[in-house]
């Protein structure tokens, strides 16, 4: 299936919304939904990181990672660290502690140029920074944009990745504001104690993920 | 017989995801049968004994600022191993379906947690029984739930078919809610175990109060809290 930029926009944010359908960031989802203006703090946050984290990742991938064809650029060979790029996989192996170590990075820059340049949306994001590190659903969008997955023959380019990072950090932000929404009336509820809590908050968020799936093969789209 | 019951104590009391509330996206996103659970759980609980046990071992060396990105390299390290060793030992089938939730096993706040909160403090055969408790809680939470999703929405176990649906039954039970397998499913699943975990929680609270102060009136419901927690200590 030819993936454009509107089939990624639609799969990313409705059909395989990243808390809803792919499982990615639960932990801030559950966390940090008790209240709309945390949500929604959290939510433009994670954007903001998953973006840049689209981008970065989809940089080192395609000119340090993997092979990059008989004359294509490679910053390894360019920089004289191997004289010649190896069978792709040999390298490919430090994926998983490279793209870390870069998010990880980021996080720390967008922290420290936030706080000198953009003093507003520094306090604005203020605690929720940090904890993005380890959100999953940063590291997750970056394994999706360069790995070869189900409806996708190579790793998207460099553009639609950083469009999927921007998609899947609204489609984040979308489901923490509905969830705060409902979770600011269930605080009112009379709610078993047992199920008081985490228990009803799944069990509300297994309902809206229960509408969600009625977006499954929007406009023919399968993401 | 003292550490199997610490071992439990950990297992259970201390559970990552109903006690402690972490390493939630993968109890969710694989735990579609007991085969992926079971193999999720034991891919997260090898790279936690590994990372403890290395992180025990080097702790002195660490500096305290820069702790947290030394743990995740450690840990990146471990999760690149046995990504590499799934691949080459486990089915297609499995590795398919656990997808991209092997590398991010990275971004696992359990690991993360026990390096910082035990390894660092603790020494190497301490750690060891820590990560095999913990290990075992996780994946026994992550078979449960796949057991759970698999029974309910496919009507099999570990692959067998167990019922196919009763043709002469009401509707709701003509076949296997395929829901179940799906993402709603997951959520609402673990609601409801989160839920029964916190019910009996709080039932072994009241017991332990009940029995902890001298009860002037016994009503019958104290009996029965008393039995409950006399029951306890044999039970475990």
């Amino acid at each position: 299936m030819h993936v454009g930029y509107v089939e990624i926009a639609i799969g990313t944010i409705l059909i395989s919304n990243m808390v809803l359908a792919r499982f990615l960031g639960l932990c801030p989802f559950i966390g940090v939904t008790r209240r709309t203006s945390d949500a929604v703090g959290m939510g433009f946050a994670v954007m903001f990181v998953m973006t840049l984290a689209a981008f970065a990742t989809s940089l080192l991938y395609k000119y340090v990672l993997i092979h990059p064809g008989p004359d294509g650029f490679n910053l390894l060979v360019a920089l004289g660290v191997v004289k010649e790029m190896p069978a792709d996989g040999y390298v490919l192996v430090l994926k998983t502690v490279s793209y870390i170590l870069i998010i990880a990075v980021l996080v720390q820059f967008v922290e420290m140029v936030l706080r000198k340049s953009v003093p507003v949306l520094y306090k604005a994001l203020g605690i929720y920074l940090p904890l993005i590190t380890t959100n999953c659903a940063v590291m997750g969008v970056a394994l999706l944009t360069t790995s070869d997955w189900k409806y996708q023959d190579a790793p998207l380019s460099l553009g639609k990745a950083v469009w999927m990072g921007f998609c899947g950090g609204v489609g984040f932000t979308l489901a923490m504001i509905l969830m705060s929404g409902i979770r600011e009336r269930l605080a009112v509820a009379r709610v078993p104690k047992a199920l008081q809590n985490v228990p009803i908050a799944f069990i509300s968020t297994g309902l809206m993920a229960l509408a969600f799936l009625g977006f499954s093969k929007l406009f023919g789209i399968e993401l | 017989m003292n550490l199997l019951k610490s071992l439990l104590d950990k297992a259970v009391k201390s559970n990552p995801v109903f006690g402690l509330m972490l390493g939630l996206c993968p109890t969710l996103a694989v735990t579609t049968s007991v085969k992926n659970g079971l193999a999720m759980g034991l891919a997260a609980s090898v790279v936690l004994l590994c990372s403890n046990i290395l992180i025990s071992l080097i702790k002195k060396l660490i500096p305290k600022e820069v702790r947290i990105a030394c743990y995740i390299v450690v840990i990146a390290g471990f999760v690149t191993m046995v990504e590499i060793l799934m691949k080459a030992l486990a089915p297609a089938e499995i590795n398919n379906q656990l997808g991209i939730f092997i590398p991010l096993i990275v971004v696992n706040c359990i690991i993360l947690g026990r390096a910082e909160a035990f390894a660092s403090r603790n020494g190497v055969v301490a750690s060891i029984g820590d990560a095999v408790g913990i290990g075992l809680g996780y994946a026994g939470v992550l078979v449960m739930i796949g057991a759970i999703r698999e029974l309910v929405g496919k009507g099999t176990f570990w692959g067998y078919t167990v019922w196919s649906g009763y043709s002469d039954a009401p509707e709701a039970l003509a076949a296997p809610a395929t829901v179940a397998v799906l993402a709603p499913g997951a959520f609402i699943v673990i609601g409801l175990l989160f839920g029964l975990f916190n019910a009996i929680g709080n039932r072994r609270q009241a017991a332990q109060l009940a029995a902890a102060q001298p009860v002037r009136f016994t009503t019958s419901a104290d009996e029965k809290a008393k039995g409950a927690s006399a029951a306890e200590p044999s039970a475990q």
